[in-house]
């Protein structure tokens, strides 16, 4: 009944994150006061729909968080735990997950959950016959409920990752278009919204759990990242997450500066299907040019986590911090292997980098001054988010270019799967026989210990092939005024308000 | 009457020449909105399917006529990122850009108007010269740039009003013009200068006049001349200016609201912008395109009022 290992993880979260634990979520006091507000800031408004199911903007995914529930959903540890449901069990070879639906889970219309409403829910992903809405959902085969507190959800092929998914939204069966109504189990529910102005929440009272301490939630919508820190400092915003170091390093003492990690790897991911980056050695002697330490010291003052691979640390069981040793800034070397691979004199590509991530875009400047070492020209080419996702992401038409992945749910192959040679995500054009065998693999294993060992596999060979250039986790600072606290890292990218209260 | 109407056809043809111009525009440049709304997940068939509700898969002339006869009904479609009418959307946002402009047109009027008709009347003192300087000044920095120098100055240092902490009009419709008077002060001051500027010099130029030299000889004062002569025939080009600077400030508005973090109509055009959410985009164009003919058409009114030679 395992399906992360709760000791490493909570331990490599424990050593990486146990100073700002304990400084951001200290001592905890229950405040009851009814009109209690919290203004939080958001970088962009929930402009992708507000449906739990389809909804895929990162930052529409951590409002929602609050609102929606699944069956099961994940811990600040990184941990499922029991949501609308109250128990699971998975059999011997993962084929069926059977879950008991736990007694009185009201949704803020006020009606009770039923396995009605569960197994609605799961079919609305499952998609009706034709393509799944949730990705993932394509490998359910039915959903049956036997009884009035039972739902079995039966899987094409066997799955022992699958518990994950079911952190899917369980909506009322007669609302399931959620994009206008949003009705959820979660301890906050949806008021109202002003387009690019908030959103606002406010805690449910019928929660079935532990019930949030302040009442109402506001999330202000910052789209100018100019103005953050005078939102703050003007006091209109309470608590605002990722800001940069200097934007950070603005704020008075009104604030108190918590630090963790965005939980996501940002590399330069090299496109392997377009000279010279279908070489081994061309994409090698990248990595060896890479001075990763001048990056991090460049783009964040020296924060952020290496990474050396496509996992990032807050994954404990998965993440293999010696592959950050793979290569090691070696300019000679760099240019041994750029002679081997038939270009002595060096060459020239380009970088695509959506302007709006400004990490990312001063890094590909970093990048580009270290390439020049060893006689390699980088065109930096700033696109608009939008053209990014057409052109480079879905086009595959691009070089080169910096981003960071990050991922979906809380399972190595959500993070590992993109790199299989006909995987619809592989914008990369990664193709390596021996890392699909190896991950076909490790997705067909049982035993969880097997299963790790094929996923660390993947990730070594992911870095020994040089298949992008692996740089880091970007650091999460997140400024919270000093009149609140409780702020949680979560290993995904979600926030919880529920957990926030004022000292 | 035939005035009018002539006017109002023209304002129909412009109007259709701005939405094709705003369609043909989202064929060409790049990006999808299917796609803006899927995000990295998503696949060719659900991209397929998405285009298809969307009705991106259908030719552009189809799709321009189809928004067109709708459009012509009132119905301005529905907004791909927020699952509402395009029409409501907008109409929320109206009220606070109307309102920032409106408020900027008064300011820019109370600042400029007096200042100038001053500064001519002391024309060659110090006073002048010190206004003259001012002017320049306030001139040469452009309204993002006032915007921030405002909120710096009297949000962060003085603390008349929060940063960033806009108040909705529905929630407390005095904070709300409270806190809208510093934005409005940033969009005006540099349209003020420029009237200053213009009623300036064209208060001088009259003073040059025959007119003038003979209402002095016939023994006027000077106070009189310069009040109820000279100032009535130099307000004519100012007025004229008055007109295009309100329709350029909805271009005003829309930086400004960027800058003080106003959820107005340019936030909204700016996010529709970069998500391709076309019919938004369409919506406020076309509304912005209408304010801009209105405005230009109340100018050659109020023209005609003041000075009845003009021949339309």
């Amino acid at each position: 009944m395992r399906i992360f290992s709760k000791k490493t993880l909570a331990l490599i979260l424990a050593s990486s994150m146990a100073v700002t634990l304990c400084s951001c979520a200290g001592n905890k006091a229950k405040s009851d006061n009814t009109d209690s507000l919290i203004t939080i800031g958001i970088p962009q408004d929930l402009d992708d729909g507000l449906d739990p199911h389809t909804a895929e903007g990162a930052g529409t995914r951590e409002v929602l968080f609050n609102i929606f529930e699944g069956l099961v959903k994940p811990d600040s540890n990184g941990d499922l735990k029991c949501a609308v449901a109250s128990d699971y069990n998975i059999n011997e070879d993962g084929t069926v997950y059977t879950f008991t639906l736990r007694d009185n889970v009201k949704f803020h219309d006020g009606s009770t959950v039923t396995v009605e409403d569960v197994k609605a829910s799961l079919e609305k992903c499952m998609g009706n016959g034709d393509e799944p809405l949730v990705a993932s959902f394509g490998e359910v085969l039915k959903v049956e409920t036997p009884d009035d507190k039972t739902v079995e959800v039966y899987l094409k092929e066997p799955d022992t990752d699958f518990l994950a998914n079911m952190t899917v939204a369980i909506l009322p069966k007669d609302h399931l278009d959620a994009s206008t109504e949003l009705i959820g189990t979660g301890p906050y529910k949806f008021v109202s919204r002003s387009p690019q102005e908030n959103i606002i929440l406010e805690s449910f009272d019928d929660y079935w759990g532990e019930k949030a301490n302040i009442k109402k939630v506001v999330l202000k919508v910052v789209a100018d990242a100019d103005t953050i820190v005078m939102n703050l400092e003007g006091g209109s915003v309470d608590l605002m997450a990722r800001l940069s170091t200097s934007q950070a390093s603005q704020l008075s003492d009104k604030f108190e500066v918590c630090e963790g990690t965005m939980n996501l790897v940002q590399a330069l991911y090299l496109n392997n299907a377009v000279e010279p980056f279908n070489k081994k050695e061309v994409r090698q002697a990248l990595c060896y040019a890479t001075d990763i330490k001048e990056i991090m010291d460049f783009v964040s003052d020296g924060k952020g986590t290496e990474t050396g691979s496509s996992m990032f640390p807050a994954f404990g069981k998965y993440y293999m911090e010696e592959l950050n040793d793979t290569y090691n800034t070696d300019l000679d070397k760099a240019k041994e292997l750029l002679s081997e691979a038939g270009y002595p004199d060096g060459f020239e590509f380009s970088i695509t980098v959506p302007g709006n991530y400004k990490q990312h875009v001063d890094t590909a400047q970093v990048i580009k001054e270290q390439y020049k070492k060893i006689g390699v020209n980088v065109n930096i080419n700033l696109v608009e988010w939008d053209t990014w996702l057409n052109d480079v992401y879905m086009g595959r038409e691009f070089e080169a270019t910096v981003i960071g992945v990050d991922a979906s749910q809380l399972t190595a192959s959500s993070m590992l799967q993109r790199f299989v040679s006909d995987s619809g995500k592989n914008f990369i054009n990664y193709n390596n026989p021996e890392y699909d065998e190896t991950y076909q693999k490790a997705a067909a294993s049982v035993k969880d210990d097997e299963k790790t060992e094929y996923y660390k596999q993947c990730e070594r060979i992911l870095s020994e092939d040089a298949a992008n250039v692996y740089i880091q986790d970007l650091p999460n600072l997140v400024a919270v005024n000093k009149k609140f606290g409780g702020y949680e890292f979560y290993p995904l990218y979600v926030m919880d308000f529920s957990k926030l209260y004022i000292k | 009457m035939k005035y009018v109407l002539k006017k109002l056809l023209s304002c129909i043809i412009t109007l259709f020449i701005v939405s094709f111009l705003v369609f043909a525009a989202f064929a060409l440049i790049p990006g999808d909105p299917a796609l803006s709304k899927l995000g990295t997940n998503a696949t060719q068939a659900a991209l397929d399917a998405m285009r298809h509700k969307m009705g991106l898969d259908r030719p552009f002339l189809v799709r321009y006529f189809t928004w067109l006869f709708d459009a012509v009904r009132g119905n301005f479609g529905n907004s791909y990122s927020y699952s509402m009418p395009v029409a409501s959307l907008i109409l929320d946002k109206i009220p606070i850009t109307l309102t920032l402009m409106v408020y900027s047109m008064i300011l820019m009027v109370v600042i400029s108007v007096p200042a100038g008709v001053y500064a001519s009347y002391k024309e060659d003192t110090p006073v002048d010269r010190v206004i003259q300087i001012a002017n320049q000044i306030v001139m040469a920095i452009p309204p993002f740039f006032s915007g921030i120098l405002i909120t710096l100055f009297f949000g962060i240092v003085l603390k008349l009003f929060t940063p960033g902490g806009f108040v909705s009009l529905n929630a407390n419709p005095l904070k709300f013009l409270g806190f809208m008077f510093f934005p409005a002060l940033a969009v005006a001051l540099p349209k003020s200068a420029m009237v200053f500027n213009l009623l300036y010099t064209s208060l001088n130029g009259e003073k040059k006049k025959d007119y003038v030299r003979t209402a002095y000889s016939r023994g006027n004062r000077s106070k009189t001349v310069f009040f109820s002569h000279m100032l009535k025939n130099a307000s004519i080009p100012t007025i004229t200016f008055l007109g295009m600077a309100f329709a350029d400030m909805i271009a005003g508005s829309i930086i400004i609201e960027q800058v003080f973090g106003i959820p107005g109509l340019g936030r909204i055009l700016l996010t529709s912008i970069q998500n391709r959410d076309y019919p938004v985009v369409t919506g406020i164009i076309m509304l912005i395109a209408v304010t801009v003919i209105i405005s230009n058409m109340i100018v050659d009114i109020i023209y005609k009022i003041v000075d009845p030679r003009v021949d339309a």
